[in-house]
């Protein structure tokens, strides 16, 4: 029964095109961040190009930067970055908000009312806020402590929808089943709660995830991103800086938006797709 | 309804009691001394740095005890007092951001109305339609994923380097002096009109989506069923889908200020537009602490009005909530 319920969900998921668009996106960018500085000839923060600014060619497959830095070279390093803050950020930030959403959605009572009290009090303040104050005063921002300061701002949400559904399914009769046969509280909410809710748990790593590369390009926007790499906010960041809009140099700013757009599309659309395979009633016929 | 508001106030008041603790916590207990980085930049000999040092830890009362210093910062703060600041010596830091405030408000309102608004109806309208369905929300996942500085810059650089058609820096042009003229209102509004529809443009893809899936879960609910097997226009089943469905989507225009506060701050950096934004970059640069502090307090404070704002509105628009009803949603 479990396998076969098991190569449903896998053939739906096969047969669904949002599913199969969004992880060819993610795919081909993820592969191209993980061999593409494998590819590239010049560091990308060497000054390669003597002549400066030059469109794409063949030699600079994205052209290159007003100093004559290889745009190519730091579109894919700015892209490890992007995925590392992605499964970082929004992983802790999804891991976060299960530990809360579980706890306060089976315990109830009184941690249930403070745990609650506390996600509805992080969930009004803004996230980015707290993130420029904190960056600001950080004189060496490295990568790893951005996606650990956007985790631990970002899952409040996540805490607060997890809670409700873990209320909904604590009252049902398996769980009484396994509370009278004396299983502890950990194991109910890993064995039984849990397992009930997977995909919804995906589903909410796949938000978090998206949501945690669109905080870090505002951050590294604003001047306050890793102080030791290139990220792509950063090299948008750059080029508004030293005037690729006025000068035309569309190269420098088009490719790194238009990677985290597609990037976060895919994931949103990846999102719906999964909807539709785990819930038969969304499903197109 | 009462048990509701108290509820709502007294997480109000803690969130804004927190967020006055980190804005003066993170200062004091961040690794790094800014009095130190002063001092190294103002480059004197050791002597003097030592008697700098005592003089400004003592001007900034950094040499007070912790708690004092805690209570002294709540009290500035009720005088209005956050400062002054260092890019812009020796204005005063709340001077500085109320001249900002304007300009916030100016682009951020119409920009989050009118995007509501549009995306709501538009979404409704969407809705079980196979064509618009089709187009409408493939282009509402790509604008609701676009980051809101890069639909700026690319807005910028093609309608207003390559086509010509907006100016993309300032809020007026540099050659005006503000005034009640025709020329100059002119001017502020071809301004503002790039940075208001980049902002509109990602936030409507998301509100359409958001109103084109709650209507298709409303039409599908018992109710709308019961009504089309009464014989109800169709049209009378779509209008109270749509007042169901709009429920859901102010609640989560509170949820999503934060970000749409953030969106408009890199959009503000993107066209130089003279708000919070636009000062908090030039505070960073400049490393002046006590702007970068106040620009994260008025924010918190500009979130909680709104969201306050927002409660009201939905008290008076569901009137489950005044019935006491739905005790749980806060």
């Amino acid at each position: 029964m479990n396998t076969a319920k098991k190569n449903e969900f896998l053939y739906f998921a096969l047969k669904n095109w949002k599913l199969r668009i969004g992880f060819v996106v993610i795919g081909v960018f993820l592969i191209l961040a993980l061999i593409g500085p494998l590819l590239v000839r010049n560091d990308p923060f060497a000054y390669a190009n003597p002549t400066g600014a030059k469109p794409p060619s063949s030699d600079y497959w994205f052209g290159t930067t007003f100093f004559g830095q290889d745009v190519f070279a730091q579109f894919v390093l700015g892209l490890r970055a992007t995925f590392l803050v992605g499964i970082l950020g929004g992983g802790l930030a999804t891991l976060i908000g299960v530990v809360v959403g579980f706890t306060a959605g089976y315990r109830g009572g009184i941690v249930d009312e403070v745990l609650n009290m506390l996600t509805n009090i992080i969930l009004v303040i803004p996230t980015m806020a707290v993130l420029l104050i904190i960056a600001a005063y950080l004189e060496v921002r490295s990568i790893f402590a951005e996606c650990i300061f956007i985790g631990l701002t970002a899952w409040p949400w996540a805490a607060r929808a997890i809670r409700a559904q873990t209320f909904s399914l604590r009252t049902r009769d398996f769980v009484d089943l396994a509370k009278t046969s004396g299983m502890s509280s950990f194991k109910i909410i890993f064995r039984e709660i849990a397992p009930n809710m997977m995909a919804y748990l995906i589903m909410t790593f796949i938000l978090q995830f998206g949501g945690a590369i669109l905080n870090a390009a505002t951050l590294d926007f604003i001047g306050l991103g890793p102080t030791n790499t290139i990220s792509l906010g950063m090299m948008m960041q750059y080029a508004v800086m030293w005037g690729a809009l006025l000068l035309g140099m569309w190269w420098w700013f088009i490719p790194p938006g238009l990677a985290i757009t597609l990037i976060v599309g895919a994931l949103y659309v990846m999102n719906v797709g999964m909807d539709e395979v785990f819930n038969p009633k969304l499903r197109e016929t | 309804m009462n048990r509701y508001f108290t509820r709502k106030i007294l997480i109000y008041a803690l969130t804004f009691f927190l967020a006055v603790t980190i804005d003066w916590m993170i200062p004091r207990f961040m690794p790094g001394d800014p009095i130190q980085n002063m001092l190294s930049r103002a480059n004197v000999n050791a002597d003097a740095a030592q008697v700098m040092y005592t003089y400004y830890a003592h001007a900034f009362q950094l040499d007070l005890p912790i708690w004092q210093q805690y209570l002294n910062f709540w009290g500035a703060l009720f005088r209005g007092d956050l400062g002054i600041s260092i890019y812009l010596f020796p204005t005063p830091v709340a001077k500085v951001l109320m001249r900002a405030v304007p300009y916030d408000l100016f682009l951020l309102l119409p920009a989050i109305l009118l995007s509501w608004w549009a995306g709501n109806n538009f979404g409704a309208f969407a809705a079980r339609s196979k064509w618009l369905d089709n187009t409408v929300s493939p282009i509402g996942y790509i604008l609701s994923a676009t980051p809101y500085m890069w639909l700026g810059i690319f807005l910028a650089w093609l309608l207003g380097i390559v086509l010509n058609i907006f100016p993309i820096a300032g809020a007026y042009s540099f050659d005006l002096q503000p005034s009640f003229s025709w020329k100059f209102i002119g001017s502020v509004l071809q301004h503002w009109f790039l940075p208001f529809f980049s902002l509109f443009l990602v936030m409507f893809g998301g509100w359409a989506i958001g109103m084109r899936n709650m209507v298709i879960y409303e039409l599908e609910a018992d109710y709308s069923h019961y009504l089309e097997a009464l014989g109800a226009p169709q049209r009378l089943v779509r209008k109270y889908a749509f007042q169901n469905g709009i429920l859901p989507q102010i609640t989560g225009l509170a949820l999503q200020l934060g970000v749409i506060v953030a969106g408009a701050l890199v959009t503000e950096v993107v066209f130089s537009y003279p708000g919070i934004g636009y000062l908090l970059l030039a505070a960073i640069q400049n490393q002046d602490y006590f702007l970068i502090q106040g620009c994260f307090l008025f924010i918190i404070i500009g979130v909680l009005i709104a969201n306050f704002a927002i409660d009201i509105i939905y008290i008076l628009v569901d009137p489950r909530t005044r019935r006491g009803m739905t005790g749980e949603t806060a």
